[in-house]
């Protein structure tokens, strides 16, 4: 894997729902271990531009192109569905705003855990515990709480067995759906030091959606912010924050309290 | 002639006020200024002639409008900052600029020791002994800069003002980057810690940094400076 070559590029990325512009032109360079916020209000093309890129939906014109540890660049939407999901279960995660779409409510923390490993062919139950134990002390989960359902745990405590069940196969890509709305401060500033530390021990490039700029400032490198389908300012995150250009980011800065 | 470390030539920087009827503010029109290794030089001026901003478009916080900003690290490669991409900059502030601001801006949670540690942490992935080394530098730090130790494993959000600007500067100067810009770092600060962060800016420069600063207080800006420059001077359009 070269570091000298992006993981991700995506060009000109386009998207209408009938006659609603969702995404237009949307184009960036995602490096290895870079972490990229996406903000914007509601309605303005975020999840969209998140769902597009992770190959959820198609868009209707652009590409989306990534770095694959065997085969170098390959256009996404040029593989099979077979291929997608492979990434999608390996190489990619993927942690939703609403920690019940990306688990499995009912069955244990390690079964959640365990799953993708089942999936590339693991079936030693030993080790598949074993890893799955790890993985929760990693994310601040109490190893006891292995064996229980996660329609037990709070929500901080879902939103983190989400990410430890994405980064079980060490995914060099994750993308993340406002992964700290709908959490009380003080669960939301442990879980973003938590993400901090992993995407930085495991060399991890983010891509996050929030409208929250000051997890922005704190996670991301750099930020793109989108209005009605388009990204109008991109940049360094203290950068955009601090030294706002276009009219929409200056409202959007202004209009926040210390972000 | 060596090549200075910063070399500012012909830089400019005006704000648009997009929803105030897109008023634009001039606050700078032609700064020129080199700094070279081991020089220390104090930028003088009454508040709001663009001291911060001048440091703010140096660290690439703030855009450039016009002009060129050089920044050519010992035995490496010029970068301008004013065309550099992110992933230039990120790279730029890990190895060449420290920067410290007039407040700490850090994660909850995080405790003081491994907020002064995190640049050295960086650099040390996870390799145990080089992280413990980073905790035991931090711990010189935070004693030198008087934080008492029952301190140290809590979080920096409930310290004092102080106590926070002195965090601030452990953080950004543990690393001993080639280019430190200060924005008034004494501001909250006793006249013992006052007189350990000149010592400390002295040390900078002693070991070849070059050191761009605002001191709000004219005896540690006298007490540091090599150089003197007025930023009233920045200001004519010629």
């Amino acid at each position: 894997m070269s570091l000298s070559s992006p993981l991700m590029q995506v060009r000109g990325v386009s998207k209408r729902y009938g006659e609603r512009i969702a995404l237009q032109d949307v184009s960036f360079d995602l490096w290895p271990g870079e972490v990229l916020a996406v903000v914007g209000e509601s309605g303005s093309g975020k999840s969209t531009l998140l769902n597009a890129i992770a190959a959820r939906s198609q868009p209707d014109t652009g590409s989306v192109q990534f770095l694959t540890r065997e085969d170098g660049m390959q256009d996404v939407f040029g593989m099979t569905e077979a291929q997608q999901r492979l990434l999608a279960r390996t190489d990619w995660g993927f942690v939703h705003q609403n920690a019940a779409d990306g688990l499995r409510m009912d069955v244990s923390a390690g079964a959640n855990v365990g799953e993708r490993l089942m999936g590339l062919g693991e079936r030693h139950y030993g080790r598949l515990r074993a890893t799955a134990s790890e993985w929760l002390t990693r994310v601040e989960i109490d190893p006891s709480r292995i064996d229980d359902a996660p329609r037990t745990f709070s929500g901080g405590m879902r939103q983190r067995l989400q990410i430890a069940r994405n980064l079980v196969t060490e995914p060099r890509l994750i993308f993340m759906d406002e992964p700290t709305s709908g959490l009380d401060v003080s669960v939301q500033a442990r879980l973003l030091d938590l993400l901090r530390q992993l995407t930085r021990k495991m060399q991890l490039a983010a891509v996050i959606v929030t409208h929250d700029l000051a997890v922005a400032r704190l996670l991301a490198h750099r930020m793109v912010v989108m209005q009605r389908g388009r990204v109008v300012e991109s940049g360094l995150t203290d950068q955009v924050l601090d030294d706002p250009q276009h009219p929409y980011t200056q409202l959007l800065v202004s209009s926040v309290l210390q972000p | 002639m060596t090549i200075p470390l910063l070399e500012l030539s012909g830089v400019a920087k005006s704000f648009t006020l997009h929803n105030q009827s897109g008023i634009a503010l001039s606050v700078m029109a032609n700064a020129n200024l080199r700094v070279h290794a081991g020089e220390c030089v104090v930028l003088d001026g009454p508040s709001g002639m663009g001291k911060s901003t001048l440091l703010k478009m140096i660290y690439a916080n703030y855009r450039t409008c016009a002009g060129s900003i050089a920044v050519t690290p010992p035995g490496g490669v010029a970068v301008e900052v004013t065309q550099a991409t992110p992933r230039e900059l990120v790279q730029l502030r890990k190895n060449t600029i420290g920067y410290v601001s007039q407040f700490l801006r850090v994660i909850p949670r995080v405790p003081a020791l491994d907020v002064v540690a995190e640049p050295l942490m960086e650099d040390a992935g996870d390799a145990p002994e080089a992280l413990l080394a980073a905790r035991e530098e931090a711990s010189r730090w935070l004693t030198r800069l008087r934080i008492p130790e029952r301190l140290w494993h809590l979080p920096p959000a409930t310290f004092s003002g102080g106590e926070q600007q002195r965090i601030n500067i452990a953080r950004n100067m543990i690393k001993p980057r080639p280019l430190l810009l200060l924005d008034e770092p004494t501001a909250s600060l006793d006249a013992a810690n006052t007189q350990t962060v000149i010592e400390l800016i002295r040390e900078a420069t002693a070991r070849g940094a070059a050191v761009v600063g605002i001191f709000h207080d004219a005896h540690v800006g006298s007490a540091v400076a090599t150089r003197r420059v007025d930023v009233a001077s920045f200001r004519s359009a010629t």
